[in-house]
């Protein structure tokens, strides 16, 4: 036989050095204090008000920036899954291509947009209208996680779309459903599977991210992972980090465990 | 039996390749008719035109008496078994089978009742929470059966519904189909590609080919008189052979002279030129110069009931496919007869031939 | 009525998709160093990018970086899909799981593992500790794309070279390899833009003094907006682009190749 389980056994030795041990230093330290004693203290902190309300806000701004991702992606798989078919790989093409630029970039450009002496103030004030302070506002950090993650809200939800049989929907057609009962009753259930993994690849990132909130938010509004990245490289309280790390990580879980009862795929679509 | 389906000069294209040229085509109630022909004919197009999936770029589609061109798929008193089944992948058996009583806004007791018992009549007693992966393809099949039946449709579409099936299945899945068509008492219109479907199950067998119809009859009709070659050639083994008429009742292939029974009061002329079919199995095999013409056999198939063989003239021009029930060797020397009313003549394909004809008289 | 519809639709979403590109862009062409008014067309800002020694280095370390994690990571995780074949199913469903541990994983946390492992054996951090988080990323992604190339398809295939004469090595040299080319080289690229694209992992695994593209933007813009990352914008869109309608010719001419064989 070609096939000898040794040649996995690089493979098993990267997971250990380069998952599993790391992972479980986190733990580690997340249930340490200073002395290496056990405590729950690390953990509890999330409930610590700064924490509690970076943590309430990052759950907030990524749930409504996840579900303006969805409602302006369904649209688009819906209307790009009816177009030319040479049309619809342009339209693919076109929805990929940022995705390939740096998103710090990306991120950037709105900070020009949205800066005070940026592009849509010196718009507004050239028609008369007073400056905005735009920047620094959880309304900005939305519009960046929506720009940045909206793509990987259309792609599984497009590759869903596109491969219901179409005489699936001719039979809900022919069995007496309407276009409305067969949007609802057929489609959307069949769409679930891309649906899941959409959010799970726009929730994910928007609920743990410190460059969106740091770049758009002027430091100003401090989401979890903002906390979190600071007990690192600034405080340098490894044991309060890995504590609030673990928490976040099981908010993870919960909602990726809530998302799969819907999806009985089970998550085969989620890459 | 009234008329329940016609169509009116149908025309439609895609793209601009004429799919369906010019179908006429009546459906009585409680028929089960079928459209035979090979892929590309049209005949799925025939179909989801009925089913209202497409609409007709020129005639009309009547129903019952009254137009239905405009009528949308959801509003046509018909349903449709599809060729790979369609079921919703989402929803149980059950569920599956609910849909259109649920869209109906049928009573939760009446859906119930109903799903047992299409159930039982497709055989499938008890499966209502199966999840429609755990189905075999003959599984599925019945149940995209009972999913269209249940809804009590005046008309059953059928898209090539046995396609996907294997050979035993398919044969089981015929006699259910009959079974099924007589307790229901409905019209059953049927596509498929495979001729033996068509002639074991139909009441009316429709031959299509090249967006057209090429002959409609009985099983019976089309298997024993085809109008043409290609209904000849698509319907079982045959021997078609070009021939020529001598007078009434005498055609002449390949030389020699065979006693038939069409002249011209079948609109065969003198000397005009015609297809001649001969089935294989109606071709006797007599002691060598004891029949109407002779040949060599020159490869010999054993395929279950019977022997096929193939037999060289003896100028070697032609070669005749013969079925028999007796083992003859390859080599050896046979006559051959055909009894007068086995020979099927047949007017050439519009084309070169016949206007050569013309001017030849 | 509803194409028109479908249409606009569209073309809002690619105005919000494409606009701030479109703005960075012109902005880099600007005079001035305003990120409001154009002034004047100017390549100065194109100078400055690639007369900045810090720029030079971060763009060297970046697709070095990724160069040698994606070959790594093909190396080992192709060697993995074989290995993991001639085990249980139980066991490859549980490394499996391990494998797809990074993938679901939030970045920041992935990150912060390996930075804590880093600290615990005081290894030193800089372009070797990068390079090994970033091998340890892509590897999921090699496995995940060639995994589902070694099947029953490829046994057999195998099993006719052997049955045909070849030695072992011969066979899959000549049979088994060229099967999971296509899934390794896409493993490959994708390793490779998944490395060049990630900041979140580089920025806790990197020790002072060493720069990716990404993270010298990132400490750029933490100072101050300067125009040559509009330059930089600029460059890596239209690399992006050149990339991309490469890759969709290629693509288009083999699906035409198979449409004519299956035509055929």
């Amino acid at each position: 036989m070609i096939y000898k389980r040794r040649y996995a056994s690089p493979f098993i030795i990267w997971i250990i050095a380069g998952t599993v041990i790391p992972l479980a230093s986190i733990a580690y330290y997340g249930f340490t204090d200073r002395t290496g004693s056990f405590t729950f203290a690390n953990i509890l902190a999330m409930f610590q008000p700064d924490h509690f309300q970076a943590l309430g806000l990052s759950l907030l701004l990524s749930i409504i920036s996840t579900l303006i991702c969805l409602v302006l992606a369904f649209p688009m798989a819906m209307i790009l899954k009816d177009s030319k078919f040479g049309k619809q790989g342009f339209m693919i093409f076109v929805i990929i291509l940022p995705m390939w630029m740096n998103f710090l970039l990306r991120t950037m450009a709105w900070q020009v947009l949205l800066e005070r002496q940026g592009v849509i103030n010196s718009i507004i004030t050239s028609i008369g209208l007073p400056r905005q302070e735009l920047m620094n506002t959880p309304g900005a950090i939305v519009l960046g996680m929506v720009y940045d993650f909206l793509p990987f809200m259309i792609l599984p939800i497009y590759n869903t779309v596109s491969k219901i049989d179409k005489h699936i929907i001719e039979a809900a057609y022919d069995l007496g459903a309407t276009k409305r009962q067969t949007f609802t009753d057929v489609i959307i259930p069949m769409t679930v599977p891309g649906i899941v993994s959409g959010i799970t690849m726009v929730f994910i990132p928007a609920l743990t991210t410190f460059v969106i909130s740091n770049m758009l938010g002027g430091g100003k509004v401090n989401l979890i992972g903002n906390i979190i990245e600071q007990e690192f490289t600034v405080n340098s309280n490894w044991y309060l980090g890995s504590g609030l790390s673990l928490v976040m990580m099981v908010f993870i879980i919960i909602s990726m465990l809530l998302l799969q009862k819907f999806d009985k795929t089970g998550g085969e679509n989620l890459i | 039996m009234g008329e329940l389906i016609r169509l009116e000069s149908i025309v439609k294209s895609y793209d601009g390749n004429i799919v369906l040229d010019g179908i006429n085509l009546s459906v009585s109630e409680n028929e089960f008719v079928t459209l035979l022909g090979p892929s590309g004919c049209g005949k799925t197009t025939t179909l989801r035109l009925i089913g209202g999936f497409e609409k007709p770029d020129e005639g009309r589609i009547f129903f019952d008496g009254k137009e239905i061109n405009n009528v949308p798929a959801n509003q046509r008193p018909v349903n449709t078994v599809f060729q790979n089944y369609a079921l919703f992948p989402h929803m149980n058996v059950g569920e599956n089978i609910a849909f259109g009583l649920r869209i109906k806004n049928k009573t939760d007791q009446y859906i119930k009742d109903k799903i047992e018992y299409v159930l039982k009549l497709v055989n499938l007693k008890g499966f209502e929470t199966r999840s429609i992966h755990q189905l075999s393809g003959g599984q599925q099949q019945r149940i995209a059966m009972a999913r269209a039946i249940v809804n009590e449709p005046r008309v059953l579409l059928l898209d090539e519904p046995l396609g996907a099936l294997d050979l035993k299945l398919r044969q089981e899945m015929e006699y259910e189909l009959v079974r099924l068509k007589k307790e229901l008492g409905i019209t059953f219109i049927y596509v498929t590609h495979d001729q033996e479907e068509a002639l074991t199950m139909s009441d009316k067998v429709v031959v299509m080919n090249e967006g057209r119809i090429q002959q409609e009859g009985t099983p019976e009709q089309i298997y024993n008189e085809p109008e043409n070659a290609f209904v000849a050639d698509f319907i079982g083994d045959s021997n078609i052979l070009p021939g020529k008429m001598i007078r009434d009742y005498l055609v002449m292939i390949n030389g020699i002279e065979f006693p038939c029974i069409d002249g011209s009061e079948q609109g065969f002329k003198p000397r005009q030129k015609v297809d001649v079919v001969i089935r294989p199995e109606d071709i006797e095999i007599k002691p060598y110069g004891k029949g109407l013409f002779n040949g060599t056999i020159i490869s010999k198939l054993f395929i279950g009931m019977h022997y096929e063989m193939l037999v060289e003239s003896e100028d070697g021009k032609i070669e005749w496919l013969l079925q028999n029930y007796d083992q003859h060797e390859v080599g050896e020397k046979i006559g051959m007869y055909v009894k007068p009313e086995n020979i099927q003549i047949m007017h050439k394909p519009r084309s070169e031939d016949e206007e050569a004809l013309e001017l030849d008289i | 009525m509803k194409k028109t519809f479908g249409n606009i639709y569209i073309l809002i979403i690619m105005l919000f998709l494409y606009l701030p590109i479109m703005a960075l862009i012109v902005l880099s062409f600007n005079e001035a160093k305003s990120m409001a008014v154009f002034t004047g067309f100017s390549l100065k800002w194109y100078d400055e990018l690639f007369n900045s020694d810090l720029m030079i280095s971060a763009m060297f370390n970046t697709f070095t970086i990724a160069i040698v994690s994606a070959l790594i990571a093909t190396v080992v995780g192709t060697m993995a899909v074989i290995g993991m074949n001639a085990m249980k199913k139980k066991s490859q469903n549980a490394l499996m799981g391990f494998n797809n541990i990074p993938l679901l994983n939030a970045d920041i946390v992935t990150g912060i593992s390996l930075m804590l492992f880093m600290l615990i054996l005081q290894i030193p951090r800089g372009y070797g500790t990068i390079l090994f988080s970033h091998t340890t990323f892509c590897i999921p992604y090699v496995i995940l794309s060639v995994k589902p190339r070694v099947n029953k398809r490829t046994e057999s295939l195998y099993e006719a070279a052997l049955d045909l004469g070849a030695t072992g090595r011969y066979a899959f040299r000549k049979i088994v390899f060229p099967e999971l080319w296509p899934g390794i080289f896409s493993g490959f690229l994708l390793s490779f833009t998944m490395s060049v694209d990630d900041f979140i992992i580089t920025y806790f695994t990197r020790g002072a003094g060493i720069n990716t593209i990404s993270t010298l933007i990132y400490s750029q813009v933490k100072v101050g907006i300067r125009p040559s990352l509009f330059a930089l914008s600029t460059i890596i869109f239209v690399a992006a682009l050149v990339v991309l309608v490469i890759i969709n010719i290629r693509q288009s001419k083999t699906d035409k190749r198979n449409k004519m064989v299956f035509n055929l």
